[in-house]
């Protein structure tokens, strides 16, 4: 069945939109993520104009995001003063956002730099994940214990000026610090349509050195309220946010987490990360590939 | 615009003073003066018919061609062109078109270049290759040709662009009548139908309908809304998407 989406203005098959959203819903709540990472790239694949793909990518994730950050709350595992502080970061990064986003297409260079954001970022994350997890496995394994952790956190967040205490997180750290990195995943938000928890979770552990018990809590905290800063901004400035595309992923993926959560519970940690390592290589490499290829289309058309 | 506006203004008394008073003219039509796009638009095929009218009601020893050109509104375009630069695709060359229509599908009784002779083509755009694209540009001519190629292939291939030579049916050289495929990507705005009776090269008679192709229904309050309204249009995408994680989150609870 076909359905016509207002804003895109091209008919959609409602199944395989449903169905990708149910994808992404089943992958974000096995490993945790916001899955914005695989809208965004599917859709355009699909045919879907990148703007629009972006911005209601940005809405899927909220919807995907809402039931995790509920679960959290209930289990007091969000450092709430650290998650208004990232928020406040990532609000300012999606203005920024909006800013270099219609920089990038008054030059025409917006897939190339969203493609090679893609790349750097999966590429980096994943493989960084790969190894992490690898070791996890081998140490699982052979039953080795864990090296303890060298330091709290990294030492330019420990060199900015003003300090404030997070209680929950047991950091005692500048806010500058978890508010550029708010703001970082708010431009992401904004450009690529991904919450960034895949970022944030890493960040969060490695450079500040947060409790691992608030972590994922906290980053779904952010996600949540910038990914709806993201859409408001996309709503006032690229008014690319499809309604119906975003009804149709969210219809999808709200199932598809309440799933993909039941999986994980039987599953062990250890391997669920392995196979998010992977997941997320193969999107990177495959986006990497396509930059070199020679592209279907050498010509593209903007109205203006 | 205002080109064709002339061009058909002055038809009239261009044939007026070819043949005085046996001047043929046309009465053209179409299935749909009003395309509604909706949920399930998936595209439409547009029949345009009319009637030839002779003065003296008998058509011509020799049968006249007809050509039905339609047309979408017409929009600035840039194009961009990849190229591959330190390993990767990215743009390059740009080049900006004053007026692209934004769909043009043209049909003829005859291939166009049996009809008519190449000057009257150009003049009358009978065929995809004669679209005035008005390039603002000043670099050289096989510059423009290759973006203009660049951009017919890329709408032809989407269905924006059609070219059906041999297509238009003409009965006892009276009626004639056409189907277009209108494609499920096109814009909204206002199209117009454009007939052309050409007689031995000559265009004799033309006529235009219009057609009005918007959204409607829910679809067309959407737009509307994300057009006029951005910031409630976003707090309710906002709202929706909390809902239904909300409802998802209730419904896995119980079950």
């Amino acid at each position: 069945m076909d359905l016509y989406l207002p804003i895109a203005n091209l008919p959609v098959n409602t199944v395989f939109i449903i169905g990708l959203g149910g994808l992404v819903g089943l992958l974000s709540g096995m490993f945790g993520v916001g899955g914005g990472f695989l809208t965004t790239p599917l859709l355009i694949l699909y045919g879907i104009p990148p703007t629009v793909a972006a911005a209601s990518a940005a809405t899927q994730v909220t919807g995907t995001s809402v039931s995790g950050v509920i679960s959290h709350l209930s289990r007091n595992t969000i450092d709430v003063r650290m998650g208004v502080v990232m928020v406040v970061g990532g609000t300012i990064g999606a203005v920024i956002g909006a800013g270099l986003f219609s920089l990038l297409q008054s030059i025409g260079q917006m897939d190339t730099v969203i493609s090679l954001l893609y790349v750097l970022m999966l590429g980096s994350i994943g493989a960084m994940m790969a190894w992490e997890s690898g070791q996890a496995l081998i140490r699982m394994k052979t039953g080795a214990r864990p090296p303890a952790r060298k330091r709290r956190h990294h030492p330019l967040v420990a060199s900015l000026p003003m300090r404030w205490r997070f209680y929950k997180s047991g950091l005692y750290i500048s806010p500058l610090a978890p508010l550029l990195l708010g703001m970082v995943t708010g431009i992401m938000t904004m450009l690529l349509g991904v919450g960034g928890g895949f970022i944030l979770v890493p960040a969060m552990l490695y450079l500040l050195g947060m409790t691992t018990q608030v972590v994922v809590g906290t980053s779904l905290f952010q996600v949540l309220f910038v990914t709806m800063a993201a859409t408001l901004v996309h709503s006032l400035t690229t008014k690319a946010v499809d309604f119906v595309l975003a009804l149709l992923l969210l219809i999808g993926s709200v199932t598809g987490a309440q799933i993909g959560t039941r999986i994980s519970r039987r599953m062990q940690p250890e391997y669920l990360r392995v196979i998010l390592a992977a997941i997320v290589l193969v999107v990177a490499i495959r986006m990497a590939l396509g930059l070199g290829w020679r592209p279907d289309e050498i010509y593209t058309l903007e109205v203006r | 615009m205002p080109a064709r506006a002339l061009r058909l203004a002055c038809l009239p008394a261009f044939a007026l003073m070819l043949g005085g008073a046996s001047a043929p003219h046309l009465v053209p039509d179409v299935s749909q003066r009003q395309i509604d796009i909706q949920y399930s638009f998936k595209g439409a095929e547009l029949l345009l018919f009319g009637a030839i009218a002779y003065p003296d009601g008998r058509p011509p020893d020799k049968p006249a061609d007809i050509v039905v050109v339609l047309k979408g509104p017409e929009r600035p375009i840039r194009i961009r062109e990849k190229q591959k630069v330190a390993g990767i695709w990215v743009n390059a060359d740009s080049m900006q078109f004053q007026s692209v229509p934004s769909f043009y599908a043209i049909a003829s009784s005859r291939p166009i270049e049996q009809i008519t002779d190449e000057r009257t083509t150009a003049i009358y755009e009978l065929s995809i290759t004669n679209i005035q694209l008005s390039p603002t540009s000043f670099s050289d001519t096989a510059e423009i040709a290759r973006f203009e190629r660049g951009l017919i292939d890329l709408q032809q291939r989407e269905g924006l662009f059609v070219q059906r030579p041999g297509t238009v049916e003409i009965t006892d050289g009276l009626l004639y009548r056409v189907r277009l495929p209108l494609s499920a990507r096109v814009v909204v705005g206002d199209y117009t139908a454009e007939t052309f009776l050409i007689q031995d090269g000559r265009v004799v008679a033309a006529a235009v309908r219009d057609i009005q192709v918007r959204k409607s229904g829910f679809e067309r309050f959407v737009a509307l809304a994300a057009e006029r309204w951005p910031l409630p249009y976003g707090l309710a995408a906002t709202a929706m998407a909390v809902l239904m994680g909300l409802l998802a989150g209730w419904v896995g609870r119980r079950v």
